[in-house]
């Protein structure tokens, strides 16, 4: 396929060019459809829940952000919140569903307790679920208000405006087997 | 009514039941030996005048410190008389091995277990003596005073974090 064409660097760069300006194109219509289509998995262990009942339902209503449906399963979710308390018992089970989760995927920690462990400074409380999972949005309160978790929600969807969406993801690793772990 | 109980388990095993006396909320209180409290439950569980159907809360503590180390403390209830009351007991740290009462109280099954988590204390007799709360990769019994405040044991390996107050570094530092 090595025709002269290729060879030639300014026709080269400028099909580059070209293909960048599809790729930002392409990346900008997902970003858009992704963000206004966050399926939430809402792993639910403590206190916090309740907070999260009240912002899922219709007064404060998630849906007006896109961000409606509860998936009880993580394979159907892009959006893990992971809301309360994750003790040390829990982290197997928290970080086996993040990685049943199809990429792209987003998390968001619900909470104090979920972002850095909260006032459990003790044996049995994860410190933060970033220790075990990355984190996109830190929403904190105790429980956060559900202005503060719509707000989180409107941060994650910039965020997820702003990340590079490709139609055809390049296959990407699992934590599991990210270096450093056995 | 209480005092009636305790008065009556004193002068039916006069060897066994020792020191009472009126505990914090008015409830009356004994100290048991550790190699009878079996018997003595029996014997409040099945008598027709006590009827002590029901250990709300079993339950130990630590005196670090102390000679017998630890104490397993059992709050019992009689439905029938409405009486409540605790009986105390002595274990050390060399030998912490108490007698079940599962046997007689069914519900006491997991406060032993919680007994045994916490404490590290052995309940001979019970039936299926395991770690509640912890997980069984757990090392240590973490309510024992000399047990590390923040002595975590993390079940899978965690992830570098960047920790705004006390900066990068391994998460297993604290």
């Amino acid at each position: 396929m090595a025709s002269e064409i290729d060879v030639i660097p300014a026709l080269t760069t400028r099909r580059d060019e070209a293909q960048g300006w599809l790729e930002g194109i392409v990346s900008k219509g997902l970003g858009w459809a992704r963000k206004y289509s966050l399926f939430q998995y809402p792993f639910v262990t403590a206190c916090c829940g309740m907070e999260y009942m009240t912002v899922a339902s219709a007064r404060y209503d998630l849906d007006r952000f896109g961000a409606a449906l509860p998936r009880f399963s993580p394979r159907q979710a892009d959006l893990l919140m992971v809301v309360g308390t994750v003790n040390c018992k829990q982290a197997p089970i928290l970080q086996r569903v993040y990685e049943q989760m199809a990429e792209p995927k987003w998390v968001i920690a619900f909470g104090v307790c979920a972002s850095s462990g909260g006032f459990y400074d003790n044996y049995a409380t994860v410190q933060g679920i970033d220790r075990i999972v990355p984190v996109d949005v830190y929403i904190p309160g105790c429980p956060p208000r559900p202005e503060q978790v719509l707000d989180g929600i409107i941060l994650l969807q910039k965020k997820i405006q702003d990340q590079q969406h490709k139609l055809i993801a390049p296959s990407l690793p699992v934590i599991g087997q990210a270096p450093g772990r056995p | 009514m209480a005092k009636a109980v305790i008065d009556a388990l004193v002068a039916r095993f006069p060897d066994a039941v020792y020191d009472p006396y009126v505990g914090v909320g008015g409830d009356d209180c004994a100290f048991v030996q550790r190699d009878r409290i079996d018997e003595v439950a029996r014997f409040l569980k099945t008598d027709p005048a006590m009827r002590f159907d029901l250990a709300p809360y079993i339950t130990a503590v630590d005196y670090l410190g102390q000679d017998p180390r630890f104490e397993v403390v059992y709050n019992l209830l009689s439905l029938a008389n409405n009486v409540r009351i605790r009986l105390r007991v002595k274990v050390p740290e060399a030998d912490p091995v108490v007698k079940s009462v599962t046997p007689v109280w069914r519900g006491a099954d997991w406060f032993e277990r919680y007994c045994f988590d916490m404490y590290g204390l052995r309940f001979t007799g019970h039936p299926d003596l395991r770690r509640l709360f912890m997980y069984d990769e757990f090392v240590g019994h973490p309510l024992r005073k000399d047990y590390p405040l923040r002595g975590r044991q993390p079940l899978v390996p965690e992830r570098e974090v960047h920790d705004l107050f006390r900066g990068p570094g391994p998460a297993t530092r604290d």
